[in-house]
C-alpha cells in the first residue's frame, strides 16, 4: 500500500508535484497516467525516496521508504530510463543488487529465466536494445520478491509479445495480493492493464477512479444505419439530442440517447435499421478531455468518485 | 518466453505474514561494501586501470633507473646533487596518482553517467554505507596494487641502478616505499569523495588533477613567503613529505605530513556524505 499525502516537490521556480494525495491499494494494478512532464516520474522518485519532497509525505506499508530496513524485500522499482551501468553484464548487475540483501545468485538466475535473458545474461548491457533494458529493470524490481511494485512507463519500447507479457506479469502479481503502480503516458496501455487508475496533469490529481468508472464517463456516440436516415433522424430530434450525419450515406452520429431508445424509436417508426452500434469514445479521448484543463475537470469529478 | 511468474507465485502474498520465497537481510555496511566489490570487480575499467598503473609505475622505475645509471656520469652536478637512490625508483607515484585517483572518480561517478546512481540508492536508501562500501572496496584494491607497484619498482629499479643502487637499509627507504603506497590509497578515496562531490566524470577528474598538480603550482608562483607558509600543507605536497626523501622540498615531517594529507581526503568524503545524504538522486 502506497498513501501520498499533500506530496509536493519544487525543482527552483518549477512545481513538479503538487499537493498529490493518492492511495495505492494491493491486490489490483493501479495505473498513474499522465501526459511526459506531469510529475509521474518525480512521484515515483518521491515514493523511493531518490528525491526528498519539499512539502508532504509518502509512505510505503505505512513508513517511508528509507525506514525499510530491506526495501528491495518490500519495494521493487523499475526506474525511468535506465538506471544500469552499461559496462556491466545483465547478470553481474542483478548479483550487485542482491548482494546489498544478501540474495543469493540462485534468486538471479531464476529471475533471469523469468524475463527472457538467458541467453544475454552475460553481455555487457551497453549493448542491450531497450526492450532487454526494460527485462533486465523488471528482473531487479523482483529480486527481493517484494509486496509492491512500482514500475514507470515498463513497456516502453518492448515488442507486443513483451508488452502482452508484461501485462500478465502485472495482473498475476496483483492477484497475488501485491501492489502493483506503473506509470504510462498512454491511456489505451492502462485501459487493458489497470483495473483503478490516478490521472495527474501538471503535478496536480486530476482523478482517482476505477478504469471502468472513467471510461463509462466519457460521452459515447450512438452509430446507426438506416435507408431511412432522414425520417429516422426526425424521429430521433429532442432537446438533449444532437444527430449528426456520417461519412457514408444512410449513417447518422446520435448523441444524447441510448441505443436501445434508438431501436425503439425506429421500431415505433416502422423503419428498418441495417446497423446499430455504440462508438465508445476512445480511451485517448478521454484522457486529452481529462488532462487538457486540469484544473476543470479536478472540480467536477473529484466530488463524485471515490479517492 | 516465460509468460508465467512462476519464480513469485510461490509465495502467495497477503498483508500481514506473507510467506517468503526469498530471503532478503537487512541491510548493512557490510552488504553494501559486498555489493560495491561485485560492482568493481565486474567492470573491465576498474581492472584495466589497476593493471594500467601496476605496470605502469614498475616500468617508469625501471626505465629512469637504467638511464640514470647509464648516464650519471653526464648528470649535471646540480642533478647528481639532488639525486636521490629511493626517491629515483618510486618517479612512477606521480603517474599512479592519477590512474587511481581516477579509479576513485570512475567508480562513483560511472553509476551517476549511467543511472546506476538511482538503483544503487534505491537498495541502499540510508546511502552512507554506499560511500563506505566504495571506499572500502576502492583502498584495498589501490592498497594492494600500489604495495604491489612500489615494492617491484624498488626491487627492480635499484638492481638497475648497478654502482648507485641502495638497499632496504638505507635511511628511510622502507618508509618512503611503503609510504608511496599508502599515499597512493589516500589519494584513490580523494578520487571517491571527489566524486560523490562533483557527480560528473570530467569535473570529478578536473578536480583532482586541480587539486594534486595545478594547485602546488598556482602556489609556487605566488610571493615565496605564502609558499613558504601554505605550500607544505596542499594535498600533494603534504602527501609527498612521507614518501620522497629529497632534501631540497620545503616539507613537513613524513608523518605528520600524511596526516595532513589525511585530513584533506577526510574532509572531502565528509562533504562526499552529507552531500550524498542531503542532494536528490
Amino acid at each position: 500500500m502506497i498513501e501520498a499525502r499533500g506530496l509536493t516537490k519544487r525543482y527552483g521556480d518549477k512545481l513538479a508535484v503538487d499537493g498529490l494525495d493518492f492511495t495505492v491499494h494491493p491486490g489490483v494494478v493501479t495505473g498513474f497516467l499522465g501526459p511526459n512532464g506531469s510529475g509521474k516520474s518525480t512521484t515515483m522518485r518521491l515514493i523511493l525516496g531518490l528525491d526528498a519532497p519539499t512539502a508532504g509525505t509518502v509512505t510505503v506499508d505505512g513508513r517511508s521508504y528509507a525506514e525499510h530496513p530491506a526495501p528491495l524485500g518490500d519495494v521493487g522499482a523499475l526506474l525511468e530510463a535506465r538506471s544500469i551501468h552499461t559496462g556491466r553484464s545483465a547478470r553481474n548487475h542483478l548479483l550487485a543488487l542482491a548482494a546489498t540483501h544478501g540474495i543469493g545468485a540462485r534468486r538471479v538466475d531464476e529471475l533471469i529465466d523469468l524475463v527472457g535473458l538467458g541467453d544475454v545474461a552475460g553481455k555487457r548491457v551497453g549493448g542491450f536494445l531497450l526492450g532487454m533494458g526494460q527485462r533486465l529493470g523488471i528482473a531487479a524490481a523482483l529480486l527481493g520478491d517484494p509486496s509492491t511494485i512500482i514500475l514507470d512507463e515498463p513497456v516502453n519500447g518492448l515488442d507486443p509479445e513483451g508488452v502482452r507479457w508484461v501485462r500478465t506479469l502485472l495482473r498475476d502479481l496483483a492477484a497475488e495480493g501485491r501492489t502493483v503502480f506503473l506509470s504510462s503516458h498512454l491511456m489505451a496501455e492502462m485501459a487493458q492493464t489497470a483495473h483503478h487508475v490516478i490521472v495527474v496533469g501538471r503535478g496536480r490529481l486530476i482523478a482517482d477512479v476505477e478504469t471502468a468508472e472513467l471510461l463509462a464517463s466519457a460521452s459515447s456516440t450512438v452509430v446507426v444505419r438506416s435507408p431511412d436516415a432522414d425520417a429516422l433522424a426526425a424521429a430521433l430530434a429532442g432537446p438533449d439530442v444532437s444527430v449528426a450525419p456520417g461519412e457514408q450515406a444512410g449513417v447518422l452520429h446520435v448523441r444524447g440517447v441510448a441505443p436501445e431508445e434508438v431501436g425503439e424509436t425506429a421500431r415505433r417508426h416502422g423503419l428498418a435499421l441495417y446497423e446499430l452500434r455504440v462508438d465508445q469514445a476512445s480511451l485517448e479521448d478521454v484522457f486529452m478531455a481529462l488532462t487538457s484543463d486540469s484544473v476543470e475537470y479536478r472540480a467536477a469529478t473529484l466530488d463524485g468518485s471515490p479517492a | 518466453m516465460s509468460t508465467a511468474t512462476s519464480a513469485t507465485s510461490s509465495a502467495p502474498a497477503d498483508q500481514g505474514g506473507r510467506r517468503r520465497s526469498v530471503q532478503v537481510r537487512p541491510v548493512t555496511t557490510l552488504t553494501a561494501t559486498r555489493a560495491e566489490w561485485v560492482k568493481f570487480r565486474s567492470l573491465r575499467s576498474s581492472w584495466l586501470v589497476t593493471g594500467l598503473t601496476t605496470v605502469g609505475v614498475i616500468g617508469i622505475a625501471a626505465l629512469i633507473a637504467h638511464f640514470t645509471n647509464t648516464h650519471f656520469a653526464t648528470m649535471h652536478p646540480q642533478e647528481r646533487a639532488h639525486f636521490n637512490p629511493v626517491t629515483t625508483v618510486l618517479n612512477g607515484v606521480n603517474f599512479a596518482q592519477l590512474t587511481l585517483g581516477i579509479l576513485g572518480v570512475l567508480f562513483v561517478t560511472g553509476e551517476y553517467g549511467t543511472g546506476m546512481i538511482r538503483a544503487t540508492l534505491a537498495a541502499v536508501p540510508r546511502r552512507l554505507p554506499v560511500l563506505a562500501g566504495k571506499v572500502a572496496v576502492v583502498g584495498a584494491i589501490a592498497l594492494v596494487a600500489s604495495i604491489v607497484a612500489t615494492v617491484v619498482s624498488f626491487l627492480v629499479g635499484e638492481q638497475l641502478l648497478g654502482s648507485h643502487s641502495v638497499g632496504w637499509g638505507y635511511p628511510g627507504a622502507t618508509r618512503a616505499v611503503l609510504g608511496a603506497a599508502l599515499y597512493l590509497t589516500v589519494v584513490s578515496l580523494l578520487g571517491v569523495a571527489l566524486g560523490f562531490i562533483v557527480r560528473s566524470t570530467a569535473g570529478g577528474i578536473g578536480a583532482l588533477f586541480g587539486l594534486l598538480l595545478i594547485l602546488p603550482v598556482i602556489f609556487e608562483a605566488l610571493p615565496s613567503s605564502w609558499n613558504a607558509t601554505v605550500g607544505p600543507y596542499l594535498p600533494s605536497n603534504a602527501g609527498g613529505a612521507l614518501w620522497q626523501l629529497s632534501p631540497d622540498h620545503a616539507l613537513l615531517s613524513p608523518w605528520a605530513g600524511f596526516g595532513i594529507f589525511c585530513a584533506w581526503t577526510a574532509a572531502a568524503l565528509v562533504v562526499a556524505g552529507l552531500l550524498l545524504r542531503r542532494r536528490d538522486a
